[in-house]
């Protein structure tokens, strides 16, 4: 068994109020010099065997089918 | 003669599945009920998704109600002309289907917003907007969290440019949608996806207007005359 990571970030052009609210928070505990912050969704995919290109190419379509949106997304796939 | 069918897709976790199939019927068309996990569309003339949080919304809106059974059927028959209207979470779905352009992001606020909302009707030339005129004012309820319209610029540049803005927030953007982007239609007209509620302005004693009935006696005339 293997373990793959999915990280899902919004593309750089779309606006991330989640990722504003919580950059605002961050003076008010003390904690200077954030420029930003953006919020993304990772997921841990378990598949059966190795974590091959074959395996890698499968969750590639997961991730670009259901995981993430393309139109509004990007997304990267490792093993972790 | 018999009166147009209307479907009215059911998912697990739709709100406005009764509130749709009424609007339909006061329009003067029979609602026709559709169920989520059947491959059936039931031989309709014409389809709404309703509004709601179908499954949850979990992942994304709509991202899962697009997979369910019975939207092999929709999307194949959407691409044949089978007018399809999306109201809200039907709006998210049409977006996650890639039915239409861009998609639909937690509101710039961030909160729930619930109001009564003017719009301007951009595109009368849909199949649920000809009872509409181009510029053309109403008021029907807006309600949901996930209701900001995005798509990247390009795709944007092109709804603009070839005319797929269907509704426009008047007075206020109620969710940060871009260039206040209230509903978009695909190339064809035939499919429509609108963020606000026509569905609860069709009878003065429950709504703000009787503005909404307007899409639904769209699709209803054009169906009678074809």
């Amino acid at each position: 068994m293997s373990r793959v990571v999915v990280d899902v970030m919004l593309k750089p052009e779309i606006l991330d109020p989640q990722g504003q609210a919580i950059a605002r928070k961050l003076p008010q505990l003390g904690y200077e010099g954030v420029t930003a912050v953006r919020q993304g969704k990772r997921f841990e995919v378990e598949i059966d065997g190795e974590a091959d290109e074959a395996a890698l190419e499968r969750v590639r379509k997961i991730a670009e089918t259901l995981l993430a949106n393309p139109v509004i997304e990007d997304f990267e796939v490792r093993v972790l | 003669m018999n009166a147009a069918r209307v479907g009215v897709i059911t998912f697990p976790g739709s709100l406005d599945d009764r509130d749709a199939a009424r609007a339909v019927r006061l329009a003067g068309a029979e609602p026709v009920a559709l169920w989520h996990a059947d491959h059936d569309l039931q031989g309709v003339d014409a389809v709404v998704l309703p509004g709601g949080f179908s499954y949850g919304d979990y992942l994304r809106a709509g991202a899962i109600a697009r997979f369910a059974p019975i939207m092999t059927e929709l999307v194949a028959a959407a691409g044949r002309g089978l007018p399809v209207l999306g109201i809200c979470n039907g709006f998210q779905v049409l977006c996650e289907s890639h039915l239409l352009p861009g998609a639909l992001l937690p509101n710039a606020g961030l909160h729930f917003v619930c109001r009564d909302q003017r719009l301007r009707i951009d595109s009368a030339d849909t199949a649920w907007t000809a009872e509409y005129s181009t510029g053309q004012e109403i008021v029907i309820p807006v309600k949901n969290a996930d209701g900001r319209y995005s798509a990247d610029a390009e795709t944007l540049a092109r709804i603009e440019g070839e005319g797929l803005v269907v509704a426009r927030y008047l007075d206020l953007n109620p969710n940060g949608s871009l260039n206040d982007i209230a509903g978009v239609r695909n190339e064809a007209g035939n499919v429509v996806g609108l963020m606000p509620h026509p569905e609860h302005a069709v009878e003065s004693l429950t709504g703000p207007s009787t503005d909404g009935l307007g899409f639904f006696t769209s699709i209803v005339k054009r169906l009678v005359n074809a």
